[in-house]
């Protein structure tokens, strides 16, 4: 093969929880280094880095992405939100009071990953029932907990945040 | 005392809590470490020019490169080598590490270091290892009179890390002329603790003074070994704990600082040595355990003896594990009423991940053949398991251990409230219409299991409380929130001993430059044993401030009373702000109190409590897969006061779901030298969809603990006895009693078929 190189690095622009950025990223730079290293959002947790524990979690486009496997260059073009990002000023996402309220947490290391996924799912599917939480939560491991408390309280803020849903058949 | 949230909870669900692992320090680079690709091998040779030429890298640091350094850690036995030197002893053991300037760099080049090995026969299994002529470590590294909390360590010789022994009357002789003889093994698997924040630490040496920031327990003990280490004063090593983000015991103690450290003072940088899942479960795991437990009966199904022999596989090096085997035996018999014990045990090293302390620290793999070896017997006496426990349960104030704290608990109460629970399931499930179709194929079982802990490590602690010119209050305390809540606890403490709101108390993270002493954060002791420091430091608060009211007003001390949060003289009544003020004639200044605990008073005597675990699990087994599911799992937190009562059913629920991991899937497998499942796909932790499905937690309050308010501890308790519960739960459905664990769908599967009639 001949040809130029391929690129080490690729300017990439993204909405990082409201805010446009713009920034030179390695190819081989993973979303969690992104978040992590680059741009101080240490609220993003890598555990397994395997996809298996869902610790890294955060939402592109909508979607829940494990961070710890994602390559930071394919973030061009999308908004992207993580747990830094839930809260409007001093006030709490409706999942972050759930989680306070139902004592859903120990360590906190997953709480993060938890907290995001649970926001995916009820952006996706405002009335999640309880088999649709647990299929849902089931994705992300807590090693303190038990899960009890973690499957109150996203089930508290599906009942306080309502039905309906940005219409993805999930 | 009342359910208040916890003092974390926010920083928590908005990512602000600070954890080692998020951490930096102005001008720091990245450690990669070479790990072993041999289980046992003489290091032939270090190839490391090619690393050192990378780009970015700093230093590559190898056992050749530690100067003046202590070569060697360790708190009972000083075996455990910082970085292999001359060989090494176990499949991922650090070899040599990279220094760099970003993570990236640091982890290439390290790939390119060159290490050459000449191959040594591997020991992979204790049985093995202790009937090799092949040592793991060729000389013995302890000295005399050296002891650790009572555990003087073995001299290394034949591959025995420890040995120790327990035993009153003479069990051979009861055995002999028993009624009734019951044996049982049972092997308990090697498991990794998997806390989320895997281990790490972050490194700044400069000279005289060494500054640590990490995930460890116990950052008092780490300060030990790391002083030693760089022959430095105590005060001049700087560790600081922030959150951790789990702990469950497997970061007792010190892991990755002196690599840490030994990198920071090669390179001259502050350096952040960090580990994935894989290099975790390379640091730390527990022990594996096989347990024979020989129990005699009278005619009256009475336990005239029990006969335990426990031996460990406790990997390369012994961290705790001297500890962890003395545990093992004094928590291996269970608290029945035995005539005549004897309990021996051996801890054998291998040439794999080395073993220390997690959650429940021996108990968990006595009780594993101890409580199922109870209802072994209860079928071959004929009677029912829970009646032949009551028949030998011992009694609150009857003497477990002779010369400890007798038991501080009502266990028969404890299993009637698991019977009540399992009985209600029962009823419930026979009341609910159900479609016969659903019980097709599936066999039940239950089971109840008991376990009693020589708890609370040892009491040496120290808490100090400074109350400010408003009467507010900053708690300083070095036990670390690993996720448990001791910081809310203690607050909670504290601010009902000064009668101030929570809301007032602000606690400090550990940090051993600006909190005081503290043994450890471990064996479920601070709400006890810390929680009695704060007390203390409350009491002497008091004092200084009656002392200070008192010279404020020109009269006697004794002319002070304090009552109701207020400090009472003749003409009038002061609030503790007030008094501060006044003596300081500003609105400034502020009075500390200091508590210390140590082995005296209500603690005097040891254990400072027993810590109880009792739980009953019924299980529903699937006869096509083998699959168990845990339909009901029932828990008593005998804690003798909750302080916290959402806190302490969490710290049960958490220790009954690991436990439940260990029962039904968890398991390092070793394949020849190399542990084969070094990840969380193929090493399985319980799911949301794993849990049980109906969950009874019980707090039994009694106010029979030494603590605070009569509290016990509790985070270790509920695990204790949930893989026997589960193996026992197990054996019943199936009609086969299980020897090993975890009972995945293939091994239960086999035992279904070796309960199959033959032809």
């Amino acid at each position: 093969m001949t040809g130029s190189p391929a690129p080490t690095s690729i300017v990439v622009r993204m909405r990082v929880n409201g805010h446009d950025c713009e920034m030179l990223v390695p190819v081989r730079l993973t979303v969690a280094e992104l978040l992590r290293d680059r741009l101080g959002l240490t609220g993003t947790k890598v555990s397994c880095e395997m996809q298996v524990c869902g610790a890294c979690t955060v939402v592109v486009d909508g979607d829940p992405v494990s961070s710890c496997t994602a390559l930071a260059c394919d973030l061009d073009g999308t908004e992207v939100l993580t747990v830094e990002g839930l809260a409007q000023g001093r006030d709490l996402h409706p999942v972050q009071e759930a989680f306070m309220e139902a004592n859903a947490l120990q360590c906190g290391f997953c709480t993060p990953g938890f907290i995001m996924m649970a926001v995916a799912l009820l952006d996706a599917c405002r009335g999640a029932d309880q088999d649709k939480i647990r299929e849902w939560m089931d994705g992300n491991l807590c090693r303190c907990t038990g899960y009890a408390p973690i499957e109150t309280a996203v089930t508290l803020a599906a009942s306080r945040m309502g039905a309906g849903s940005r219409g993805d058949d999930h | 005392m009342t359910a208040v949230p916890r003092s974390d909870a926010w920083e928590k669900v908005t990512g602000r809590a600070r954890y080692a692992v998020d951490m930096a320090l102005p001008n720091m680079a990245h450690a990669a470490v070479v790990r072993s690709e041999r289980a046992h091998a003489r290091i032939a040779g270090i190839d490391r020019a090619e690393a050192e030429a990378a780009p970015g890298v700093i230093a590559v640091v190898t056992a050749d490169d530690l100067g003046d350094l202590g070569r060697r850690f360790g708190h009972i036995v000083p075996d455990h080598a910082v970085l292999a030197e001359g060989k090494v002893r176990y499949y991922g053991e650090p070899v040599a590490v990279v220094v760099a300037e970003t993570p990236h760099e640091a982890a290439d080049a390290a790939a390119l270091v060159w290490v050459d090995y000449d191959d040594l026969p591997a020991l992979t299994d204790s049985a093995g290892a202790l009937a090799s002529d092949v040592l793991v470590h060729e000389q013995s590294y302890t000295e005399p009179g050296q002891e650790f909390l009572g555990v003087a360590p073995t001299p290394s010789a034949d591959n025995v890390a420890h040995r120790n022994e327990l035993a009153w009357g003479d069990a051979e002789a009861a055995l002999a002329t028993a009624t009734t003889v019951v044996e049982t093994t049972a092997t308990f698997p090697l498991v990794y603790g998997y806390a989320m924040e895997t281990y790490n630490a972050l490194a700044d040496w400069q000279p005289g003074s060494l500054h640590v920031v990490s995930t460890a327990q116990h950052p008092l003990m780490v300060r030990k070994e790391l002083a030693r280490m760089f022959s430095l004063p105590l005060a001049a090593v700087r560790v600081e704990v922030p959150y951790i983000g789990g702990g469950y015991g497997t970061k007792s103690y010190t892991k990755l600082e002196p690599l840490a450290a030994a990198a920071s003072w090669a390179s001259g940088r502050p350096v952040k040595v960090t580990t994935d899942v894989e290099a975790a479960m390379y640091t730390t795991r527990a022990d594996g355990a096989v347990v024979t437990v020989r129990t005699g009966f009278d005619a009256g199904a009475r336990i005239c003896a029990r006969d335990i022999d426990i031996r460990f596989d406790t990997g390369a090096y012994a961290d705790n594990s001297p500890l962890v085997l003395t545990k093992s035996i004094n928590r291996s018999f269970g608290p029945y009423r035995i005539p005549n014990l004897r309990v021996r045990g051996v801890a054998a090293y291998t040439n794999t991940t080395p073993a220390s302390s997690y959650r429940g620290f021996g108990a968990p793999q006595g009780a594993l053949a101890g409580e199922l070896n109870m209802d072994m017997a209860a079928d071959r006496l004929g009677i029912d398991p829970v009646e032949l426990r009551r028949r030998n349960l011992l009694a609150p104030g009857d003497t477990i251990i002779d010369g400890k704290r007798p038991l501080d608990a009502d266990l028969a109460a404890d299993i009637d409230a698991i019977v009540d629970a399992l009985d209600q399931h029962a009823a419930d499930r026979d009341a609910a219409d159900r479609d016969a179709a659903a019980d097709a194929g599936v066999r039940r079982g239950r089971a109840v299991a008991v376990t009693a802990s020589d708890a609370g490590a040892s009491p040496i602690s120290t808490a100090q409380v400074r109350m400010h010119a408003d009467g507010s209050v900053t708690l300083l305390v070095s036990s670390t929130e690993m996720g448990q809540g001791s910081r809310t606890a203690l607050a909670q403490i504290a601010a009902r001993e000064l009668g101030v709101d929570l809301e007032a108390v602000a606690v400090g993270q550990s940090d051993t430059r600006f909190t005081p002493f503290e043994w450890t954060t471990g064996a479920s002791r601070t709400t006890t044993v810390v929680g009695l420091a704060v007390q203390a430091a409350c009491a002497d608060l008091w004092d200084n401030l009656r002392a200070k009211a008192a010279d404020s007003a020109g009269i006697p001390v004794d002319d002070v009373v304090v009552h109701g949060g207020r400090l009472h003289l003749a003409a009038e009544t002061l609030t503790p702000a007030e008094v501060i003020r006044r003596w300081f004639g500003a609105d400034a200044g502020e009075v500390v109190g200091v508590g210390v605990i140590r082995r005296d008073g209500v603690t005097e005597m040891l254990p400072p409590f027993w810590e109880i675990g009792a739980v009953g699990v019924e299980v529903a087994v699937d006869e096509a897969t083998g699959e168990v599911t845990v339909e009901h799992l029932v828990t008593v937190g005998d804690v003798g006061h909750a302080i916290n009562p959402d806190l302490v059913k969490g710290q049960d629920l958490g220790a009954a779901t690991q436990g439940l991991g260990i029962a039904l899937w968890e398991e390092m497998i070793y394949d020849g030298e190399q542990l084969t499942n070094p990840n969380l796909i193929e090493y399985r932790v319980p799911r949301l969809r794993d849990t049980p499905r109906r969950v009874t937690s019980v707090l039994a309050e009694r106010g029979d603990g030494a603590g605070p308010y009569g509290a016990k501890g509790a985070g270790e308790g509920a695990l204790n006895p949930v893989p026997a519960a589960v193996a026992a739960a197990v054996g019943r459905a199936v009609g086969v009693w299980p020897t090993e664990l975890p009972l995945t769908p293939p091994r239960v599967w086999s035992l279904l078929h070796q309960a199959e009639p033959g032809p």
